[in-house]
Order: structure tokens, then C-alpha cells, then sequence
């Protein structure tokens, strides 16, 4: 089947404005049609996506540039400014007061990740110090107690449920009580959609027995055309403070979700980005803005590569340039790149990568990476500081060693006699992961 | 249902009536209606093929009479759904289960889908909808990965009344499905229905440890469940669980949800394979047999 990939992205659209001589209306327009694509691919509301590429076809035409801005640059300016208007400029925080409680309830259509949320959250908190405890009230989904359950126990956070008892409103009370002096209490709460009238019913007495500070609507990202209404009715039934959009590992580009936060306005507060409980992040509106156009996201590279940088001291940078290059370093190395996170999530960050690469091959670099590790520890530490001294029975004792083959540990080696010539050729140069200032790969 | 989307057909048969059959003058006529066929989540790249197959059609179409044009616009549009919708062939659950039977050997069904469509719950519900026709089930737990997945579909065979067949969490998926397949092959049970741990299309790890649990059991049917309110990723699903896997059948769930329909075309037109049964309810018995002829029809009438 001959479909286009909808991973396309707008980065071709803009390339053209950066590229084209001058700004005229026939590029203006070419650039609001690729956008509106753009958005209906990523499953954003059809109405929004017509208003959104009008007004940046209005605004770019129309608007007065101010002195010192190339049309270039306003044209970019507007497009952004429209796609965060919905989304607000900057984070929005989850705040918590220390010492007092937060109760939090959480609420969604089946299967969204509502429960897994629940848990990522608690753990998030549960990592800033805070006490945090979680309480299971649906009672209608077989095994849904047993799965929150598993998942505190996982954190060692304390939960409270009864899969026998009946009334969600019951049970989130009896929590709430027990869980008196913690400072945050989250409240999962069994899938319903719209339709299924007496469950929303159902919800909204649970909401007034408890009264929550904060109701979160988990989202999942790969909704279509429905999130907006579908998003509505929750809001009509519980106010919803924020937006919790999950299953955003995949391809899906959140627009649906997008296309809530534009209905109901709730801010998105958060993200979930896998299966694992650490896999949360705080929503950052221009990263998120970068993934719907399908463009990476500069900035939290730059942010990212910065958190690496902690790693290396200046005086060992020195001494990789001069040529003092060993294994252990290099071992350093991957080790700082782990801290960075899975290799995946950072080639999507950078520009023009992001839907280039496929999933497959950066989980083959991950792989590869922890098999050199394994290799490089399994070495002596003679061998790892002067691997000039490697024999072919070094080589084979070191596979066995690590349960790989003799293939693998030379390509090890030459990968390392790689990048310590790559470092002696770069003294001068900055490097990219290495330097103060990296060189930000443009696509 | 698929009110909405019939809706969309239907208006734009009357709209090129009063069109000229010209490119420039069919184009906008066709963009609303890729635009309605988005609303109603058809995915836009199918929804783009579905307008370019119009327009080469029409274009340059010569009509005497106006009824005529009517005639041309729907047959035309008729053809092309039902070449979206057309599937290689049919899956009538009950007659193969029952060929299976004759040579006593159990039907096995693999559920696989990306996290939260439905898998457990509509696992459930097709060994409630085999028991009813008189076939014996087993279910196996071979999503051993999740949290509490065991528990879930324990809770569901003792609803039911059947045999779960279960390791511990963490054990491997594949040999959980094999025991429950020598167990339905030692007590002559019916069918052996396998529950999969939900997985996100693009990692190729889980993908690789599902096309590995594929082959190890080599089931008589790999049925994909989709939830009906996917959007555009609906098509990428599809595509690559069919390519990494190899599905035979869908199962749509969620149509309760007020859905518009659109996501039953994208993933039928990208994988050529019938949608088996929708799901309307969390109740046993919201499983409704999926027709696709009736389906082309419905939003063609
Ligand atoms: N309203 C409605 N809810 C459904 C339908 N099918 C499944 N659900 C609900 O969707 C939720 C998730 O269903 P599961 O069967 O656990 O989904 P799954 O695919 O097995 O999920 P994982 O194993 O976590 O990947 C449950 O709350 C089900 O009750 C349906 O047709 N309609
Ligand atoms: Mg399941």
C-alpha cells in the first residue's frame, strides 16, 4: 500500500521560507495549505485547523513587520504564536504546597492510561519528597485494584482500595481518611466516554464527596476527531483543572489532545512518554508544538546536551583532545549518554531528524551501546587504559567474557581507534556532547 | 452509527450534480469532502486517495442530462469504496471453529493491539460469544508484562466460567500459549483464545517478541483490535502491525463511544482485511458480527 507516510512534516514548508528569496503571498499561502495538513494529520479538530491556517495566512500577510525583523522571521513568528496560543507560552506547573494536602482525581474514556498515569504521577511526586499516596476506586474493571496495586508496590508508595466494595464514593473517602497527613492523594477512577451516561453521572458524585483540588483528564494521544467533544462532557460533568496526555511513545502527534486544551481550556500539565513509571514529563508547550508540526524541538536539546555536559570536567576534555583517549573514557562516555536518556528520545529532538529515523534502528544503537559496555567492563583494567596491547586471545577472552563474539569485540576496538582520531582531529574544533558550546546540527 | 459519514456521501453526490465535471471546478467540491471525511476520522491520507480517485474519474466526464451526472457520481463513488473496503476474504469465526472441531483440533485465536484498545475485554467477549454457540474456550494469559493483566483476565474466566491458563508475571508469553494449547488439545477444548501484553507500534523490540510469540504458536487467526476513536494513527497501527505480524481480522471496539466510523475505512483500506466484530459495551454481549458489505452499503445507501 502506496500511503504517503503521515510522519511528513512541516519542516520541508518551512525550509521553503527560509529559503525562498522573498516572502510573497504565494508563499504565504503554500505554507498555511502544508500547515493545515500538517494538523489534520496530526489529528487535530478540522474546524480549529481551518481558523488556525487562516489566521496565519491573515496575519503574515497583513501584519505590519516590525523594523529589525526579516517578513522571514515574522512569518515563523506567527505560526508559533498561533499553535502556543491554545497551549499557553509556558509550563504550567502541578503545584503542591509541602505540609498541606493535595487531592488529585483523575478521570478518562477506557483504556487512555489513567491507571499507569496514576502511577508515573505518584512517583514523580513521591521523587520531589513529597508524601504521596494512591487510592483505586474502580471497582468495575476486573484485575484494575491488582494493577494500581502492583505498580505502588513497584514505588513503594502505600494504596488504598477495595475491588469488593461498590461505591467509588465510599472507598475514595475511606482513603482519603486513612491517607489524612500525606501531601498528595491521587485518585484513579474507573474509564467511562460520553455516552455511557450513568458512569459520567457516577464520576460526578464521586467528584462532590471528595471534592478534589484538581480534576486531571487523561487523554490518550492517539484520539482522533472525537477528543474535543468527548473532552467537553467530562468538563461539564467535573470541571478539569489539567490534561494528562498519554501514549505519546508512539507515532501519534497529540493533536487530538490539543484539540481539548482548545475546547475546554485546561492547560496540559503533563506527558506520558512509555510503558514504565518513570516515562513522565512535564508539558512544555514548544516541544509539544515542535512535535505536532513534526519538527524537533531545539531548545530542549540544547537543555538536554547542557544536563550532559555535567559529566566532563574541562581538565579530562583537554586530555581526550590531546589524544589521551583510553576505553575507560570512553566507557565515561556512554555512561554520560545514558544520563541523557534513551538515545531515541534524543535524536528526536534535533531538528529534521525526527520522523527521519526509524524507531528500529536507534533501539540497534541502544542495543549496540549496551553491548560495548558490557564488553569494556568484561576487559582488564590494563587493557581498557592502553588497548594497544589487545592479542587475538585478549579479544577472544574478552567475547567470552561478555558473552558476545570475537566480530563484536574488534569492532569495539575499531570503533574506538575511531573516535580517538576523531578527538585528535577535533582539538581545535568544538564538539558536539563534548565542548561548552556544541554545534547544534542543522537539517 | 455511521450517520455522519453517510452524511458526508450523500452530500457530496448532490453537490457534483450541480457541478461541471472539470478538474478546477470538481476541486473544491472534492476538498469539503475530504474535509467531512476527516471529521469523521478517516485518515487523511486515505481520505486523500478516496478524493484522487474521484476527481481522475469525473474529470472530463461527458453527461446530457443532469439524473445522469447523479448516476455517474454515485456509481463512481460506489466503486471506490467498496475498492477501500474490499477484503481478501471473510472470516466466519463459528465455521472455522467448527472445521477445526471435526479434525478435533483447537481453533486458536492471537489478540494483538496496541495498549488499552480493548484486547482483554474483547477476548472475553468472543469466549462468551464461541461458548454460546456451543464451543468449549480456554483463555491464555499471555500478556505476562502489564500490572494486575493477570488478575484482569483470571476475573474474566471465573465470569465466564472457563479455564485461564497463567505463568507468573515476567515468564515467557510464547510458552504460556503453548501450554494452553496442549491443554485445549489434551481436553478437547474448542478454542484457545491468547491474550497479548499491548504494544506501541514503533517499538521494534516488542514487536520483534510478538512476531517471535507468532511463530512459536502458529495461531489459525491474528485478529488486530483497534479502538474506534484512534485518529490518523489508526493507519500507522494498522500498517505496521501488519507488516511486522501479519493480521488476518480486526476487531473495532469502543464504537459505543458515538465514533464516527472513520477509522473502520482507514484501517481496512490499509490492511485489505474484514473487521471480524465491533465492540458497542463493556458487557459480554456488546459484540456485534461485522458485516463489510453491509457496512459499504449502509454509508452508500
Ligand atoms: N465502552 C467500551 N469500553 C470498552 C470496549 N472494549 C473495551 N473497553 C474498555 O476499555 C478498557 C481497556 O480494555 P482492556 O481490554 O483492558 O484493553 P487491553 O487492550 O487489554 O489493554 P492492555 O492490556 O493494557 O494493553 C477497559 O476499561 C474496557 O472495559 C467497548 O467496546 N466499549
Ligand atoms: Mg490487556
Amino acid at each position: 500500500m502506496a500511503l504517503d507516510r503521515l510522519g511528513s512534516s512541516l519542516y520541508d514548508a518551512l525550509k521553503k521560507v527560509f529559503r525562498a528569496p522573498v516572502i510573497d503571498e504565494e508563499t504565504v499561502k503554500e505554507l498555511a495549505r502544508d500547515i493545515q495538513r500538517t494538523l489534520l494529520q496530526a489529528d487535530m479538530n478540522v474546524k480549529l485547523v481551518l481558523e488556525i491556517s487562516k489566521r496565519i495566512e491573515d496575519r503574515a500577510l497583513k501584519e505590519k513587520v516590525p523594523p529589525g525583523v526579516s517578513r522571514r522571521e515574522h512569518v515563523i513568528k506567527v505560526v508559533y504564536e498561533e499553535l502556543t496560543r491554545f497551549l499557553g507560552e509556558k509550563p504550567v506547573p502541578l503545584k503542591v504546597e509541602p505540609g498541606k494536602r493535595k487531592i488529585i482525581m483523575l478521570v478518562g474514556i477506557q483504556g487512555s492510561g489513567k491507571t499507569t498515569g496514576a502511577a508515573k504521577l505518584a512517583r514523580y511526586f513521591q521523587k520531589r519528597g513529597l508524601k504521596t499516596a494512591l487510592v483505586c476506586t474502580d471497582t468495575y474493571r476486573p484485575g484494575a485494584y491488582a494493577q494500581l496495586q502492583q505498580l505502588a508496590n513497584r514505588i513503594k508508595i502505600p494504596i488504598y482500595g477495595d475491588p469488593k466494595a461498590k461505591k467509588s464514593a465510599v472507598i475514595a473517602s475511606d482513603g482519603l481518611r486513612k491517607f489524612d497527613d500525606y501531601e498528595v492523594v491521587i485518585i484513579d477512577t474507573a474509564g467511562r466516554h460520553k455516552e455511557e451516561k450513568s458512569l459520567i453521572q457516577e464520576m460526578k458524585m464521586l467528584e462532590k464527596a471528595i471534592r478534589p483540588d484538581e480534576v486531571i483528564l487523561v487523554i490518550d494521544g492517539t484520539i482522533g476527531q472525537q477528543a474535543a467533544i468527548q473532552a467537553q462532557a467530562f468538563h461539564d460533568a467535573t470541571p478539569i483543572g489539567s490534561i494528562f496526555v498519554a501514549k505519546l511513545d508512539g507515532s501519534a502527534r497529540g493533536g487530538g489532545a490539543l484539540s481539548a486544551v482548545a475546547a475546554i481550556g485546561a492547560p496540559i500539565k503533563f506527558i506520558g512518554t512509555g510503558e514504565k513509571i518513570n516515562d513522565i514529563e512535564p508539558f512544555v508547550p514548544s516541544r509539544f508544538v515542535g512535535r505536532l508540526l513534526g519538527m524537533g524541538d531545539l531548545e530542549s536539546l540544547i537543555e538536554k546536551v547542557r544536563e550532559a555536559e555535567v559529566h566532563l570536567p574541562e581538565k579530562k576534555m583537554r586530555a581526550f583532545l590531546s589524544g589521551r583517549f583510553t576505553l575507560t573514557d570512553m566507557y565515561d562516555q556512554f555512561e554520560s549518554m545514558k544520563s541523557l536518556g534513551p538515545l531515541r528520545h534524543i535524536l528526536k529532538l534535533v531538528p529534521g531528524l525526527s520522523y527521519n529515523i526509524p524507531d528500529g534502528m536507534m533501539e540497534m544503537a541502544e542495543d549496540r551501546l549496551k553491548k560495548w559496555k558490557v564488553m569494556i567492563e568484561s576487559m582488564t583494567p590494563e587493557e581498557r587504559d592502553n588497548p594497544k596491547i589487545f592479542t587475538s586471545s585478549r579479544v577472544k577472552r574478552v567475547a567470552r567474557g561478555s558473552g558476545t563474539n570475537e566480530k563484536e569485540v574488534k569492532e569495539l576496538l575499531k570503533q574506538y581507534s575511531m573516535m580517538k582520531k576523531m578527538m585528535k582531529t577535533l582539538r581545535r574544533k568544538r564538539l558536539p556532547f563534548f565542548g561548552k558550546k556544541f554545534p547544534i546540527p542543522q537539517g | 452509527m455511521f450517520e455522519k459519514l453517510r452524511k458526508g456521501f450523500s452530500n457530496l453526490v448532490s453537490k457534483v450534480i450541480t457541478t461541471e465535471l472539470k478538474t478546477e471546478k470538481l476541486r473544491p467540491v472534492l476538498g469539503d469532502f475530504k474535509l467531512s471525511l476527516i471529521e469523521n476520522d478517516v485518515a487523511v491520507s486515505v481520505a486523500d486517495h478516496i478524493c484522487e480517485e474521484m476527481e481522475q474519474r469525473l474529470d472530463g466526464v461527458q453527461v446530457k442530462r443532469l439524473e445522469d451526472r447523479g448516476k455517474i457520481v454515485r456509481a463512481n463513488l460506489d466503486e471506490i469504496l467498496l475498492n477501500v473496503l474490499t477484503t481478501n476474504e471473510k472470516i466466519d469465526l463459528l465455521k472455522r471453529v467448527e472445521e477445526k472441531r471435526k479434525s478435533n483440533e483447537p481453533y486458536v485465536i492471537l489478540f494483538v493491539g496496541i495498549n488499552g484498545t480493548g484486547k482483554t475485554t474483547s477476548i472475553a467477549k468472543v469466549a462468551n460469544f464461541l461458548m454460546r454457540n456451543g464451543y468449549s474456550v480456554v483463555l491464555a494469559c499471555s500478556d505476562t508484562y502489564r500490572a494486575g493483566s493477570i488478575e484482569q483476565l483470571e476475573e474474566h474466566a471465573r465470569r465466564l466460567g472457563v479455564r485461564m491458563i497463567k505463568h507468573n508475571y515476567g515468564a515467557d508469553p510464547a510458552a504460556v500459549a503453548y501450554d494452553a494449547i496442549s491443554h485445549a488439545k489434551a481436553q478437547g477444548i474448542n478454542a484457545v483464545l491468547i491474550d497479548t501484553a499491548g504494544r506501541i507500534q514503533t517499538n521494534r523490540n516488542l514487536m520483534n517478541e510478538l512476531q517471535k510469540i507468532k511463530r512459536v504458536i502458529g495461531p489459525d487467526v491474528t485478529v488486530l483490535t483497534v479502538d474506534a476513536l484512534t485518529g490518523n494513527d489508526a493507519v500507522m497501527q494498522a500498517e505496521e502491525f501488519h507488516k511486522t505480524i501479519g493480521i488476518d481480522g480486526t476487531i473495532l471496539t469502543k464504537v459505543d463511544a458515538d465514533v464516527k466510523g472513520g477509522s473502520a475505512l482507514s484501517v481496512t483500506y490499509v490492511t485489505k482485511k474484514p473487521i471480524v466484530f465491533i465492540g458497542t459495551g463493556q458487557r459480554y454481549q456488546d459484540l456485534q458480527e461485522f458485516d463489510p458489505e453491509q457496512f459499504t452499503k449502509m454509508i452508500l445507501k
